[in-house]
């Protein structure tokens, strides 16, 4: 087990946002937190590495209370991926480099080196490592956020909706780089994701959280329109469609009926 | 825990990889020698600039006097009247210019500047109060000045420096506060800068009307700044705080780096935020402070310095704090030098000359509208 939470709490301003969270994570698997908005999915992965201090609970890491550890020590244990990416000033290369940051005492040697260019390599962003960050695509870009936080070289990768903002392409070379480096590497990694069929699809367990807590932890087989209904009051049937399992949303039943077409039509 | 990296055949990756990393490796060098070349520039225009005046030198005779192989005459006008005021100019363009990096990297706000935050007319609030109200401008023999005849005397340097502190101090912390409370924009940070400048500056003035016809004059020296007014006790100060200041932001250069790419990813990389940006702020009002109490408010500079870095050696903090330093230091240098020659009697303040050069930076900056 690489990481293990138990029963987190954290509020914000006087709101409870988790609400005795347990959580594990295995070496090698992609964990999925889903969820509705404001279910604590950001909060969560906040507060396992620490950028946010959960007021009650354990997180440890390789057995290690994170607790107890400073932020360079936890940041060579965690690779994190924000959700809002700012586009530095700075080339590929050296914006790579910043992962090498909770490792440089100093100068970065040619080990530090050495890893990025193997991260650049593994993440296809070779062709592009001189450039400078701010002149890449959306999707590039997304890959040299998750290559900083592999040149970490961490035991763990949490990712706060990496693939949100980006096209289907792109979406689907993301996460195949993110299994491909999570398998390779044996590192343990939970994702926020609010795609559903891209978690029937590439991930290994899915935690569904409600309410600050969580509420179903299953494997992508395990899904049943039970559970989607419970977790986000939507109606929906789950196909096979050549072998992957795909969820087909009907509508948002528990609340209104949904207005006929012929209103959204001008 | 074992890592495996076998996405590539290794001989492949490694060729790419050394490739890769001796073309990154030259790139990097292009931009320590551009710093290199700036260094250079920024010593042989100090030289040029004691040579000329009304009294003209050589500068290879200037290099021949500085090693002490001059004549009286000469060696009393380098020594006692240039020398000073070339080494004001160029220890307080460096902390000027690296306190507007900081101020600019740690806000991440690229409009962020001392002057542009109100940093530099709280600083200079500050001395006017402690001159008018706390008796340290008043004229005597027993000042700590000793140098010629337009020195302003004070009898305690400290109660002015102290109280200009405190007035860049509190620019800071309102700066900081609103920063950090609400998600301000860049130039909404500014305006609240503008605001405070506005006020500093009515304070400034409404101390006039308390004060002495000669500390009047004392306090009006501080409007617009002016090196030429230098003795070699200030100079030892700015300089100490300057050399300390950017010694421990060239230490924490990677931290400022990993800030570029936003507060959270910073944490996530180890960097204690908050504990950065409250002592980098806090350093960056006591370069403010000491430069604005020896030589008033310099404008646009600490806007200029980083900007025109960024040109040269781009976004990356290993060379933006050291080019900072120095295009601070070469654009005074250059001010004063061109003040001093362009009016014969050396008396273009070079407030005036870096506020031609910055607001119309500034205009263009506030048009861009980018985020830093």
């Amino acid at each position: 087990m690489t990481l293990e939470a138990k029963d987190l709490h954290f509020n914000y301003n006087g709101q409870p946002v988790l609400r005795g969270l347990n959580l594990s994570l295995e070496h090698g698997e992609i964990t999925g937190i889903l969820g509705v908005n404001g279910a604590g999915k950001s909060t969560l992965l906040r507060c396992l590495n620490r950028i946010l201090r959960p007021q009650k609970g354990v997180v440890m890491v390789e057995d290690r209370d994170l607790s107890k550890l400073g932020g360079e020590q936890i940041a060579r244990l965690i690779g994190y991926v924000a959700q809002s990416q700012e586009r530095e000033p700075l080339s590929v290369f050296d914006a790579v480099l910043l992962g090498r940051k909770p490792h440089i005492k100093w100068q970065a040697t040619s080990h530090d080196l050495e890893v990025v260019t193997r991260v650049l390599t593994q993440m296809g962003l070779e062709p592009l490592a001189l450039r400078p960050v701010s002149s890449l695509s959306g999707g590039e870009a997304q890959k040299v956020v998750i290559a900083r936080a592999l040149a970490q070289e961490p035991h763990l990768l949490l990712l706060d909706e990496p693939t949100s903002n980006l096209d289907l392409r792109n979406q689907l070379e993301v996460m195949e780089l993110l299994m491909q480096a999570v398998r390779d590497q044996g590192l343990g990694a939970a994702v926020c994701l609010h795609d559903i069929n891209l978690a029937l699809r590439y991930l290994d367990r899915i935690v569904l959280m409600k309410q600050g807590q969580v509420h179903a932890l299953i494997t992508p087989e395990e899904l049943t329109a039970d559970i989607i209904r419970q977790v986000y009051g939507v109606e929906a049937i789950l196909a096979e469609v050549e072998g992957h399992r795909v969820v087909i949303p009907r509508s948002a039943s528990p609340r209104k009926p949904a207005r006929p077409a012929t209103q959204y039509a001008t | 825990m074992k890592h495996h990296h076998a996405t590539l055949p290794a001989p492949v990756a490694e060729s790419l990889g050394g490739d890769l990393v001796s073309r990154y490796g030259a790139g990097l060098r292009r931009r320590y020698l551009i710093l290199a070349a700036l260094a250079v520039l920024t010593v042989l225009m100090a030289l040029q600039a004691i040579a000329v005046g009304a009294y003209d030198l050589s500068p290879y005779k200037v290099l021949l006097i500085l090693l002490g192989q001059g004549e009286g005459a000469q060696s009393v006008v380098v020594f006692n009247i240039r020398l000073p005021r070339i080494v004001a100019a160029i220890v307080t363009g460096w902390g000027l210019g690296i306190s507007g990096l900081l101020t600019q990297s740690l806000l991440r706000n690229p409009l962020a500047s001392p002057f542009t935050l109100g940093m530099s007319h709280g600083a200079a609030f500050g001395a006017a109060f402690a001159i008018v109200f706390m008796g340290a401008g008043a004229v005597s023999t027993s000042a700590l000045y000793s140098a010629g005849s337009g020195d302003f005397m004070f009898s305690s340097l400290y109660a002015v420096t102290l109280m200009a502190f405190a007035g860049a101090m509190a620019a800071t912390v309102v700066i900081v506060l609103l920063a950090r409370m609400r998600q301000m924009s860049a130039s909404a940070v500014i305006l609240a800068g503008v605001a405070m400048s506005s006020l500093f500056m009515s304070g400034t003035i409404l101390i006039q009307y308390f004060a002495t016809e000669v500390e009047i004059a004392t306090v009006v020296f501080w409007t617009f700044g002016d090196v030429a007014r230098s003795n070699w006790r200030e100079i030892l100060v700015l300089a100490v705080a300057t050399l300390l200041v950017s010694a421990y932001f060239l230490r924490h250069r990677w931290d400022l780096n990993a800030l570029l790419a936003g507060e959270e990813t910073a944490q996530a990389l180890g960097v204690h935020v908050t504990r950065l940006r409250l002592l980098g702020m806090f350093l960056a009002s006591l370069l403010v402070a000491l430069a604005t109490a020896f030589h008033g408010i310099i404008a646009f500079l600490g806007l200029l310095a980083p900007h025109i870095s960024r040109r040269l050696v781009g976004g990356d903090h290993r060379l933006l704090v050291p080019c900072s330093g120095l295009v601070g230091s070469a654009l005074l240098l250059a001010a004063d030098t061109v003040g001093r020659l362009v009016v014969g009697s050396g008396s273009l303040p070079v407030g005036v000359l870096t506020s031609f050069m910055g607001a119309p930076l500034f205009l263009y900056l506030l048009l861009k509208g980018k985020r830093l």
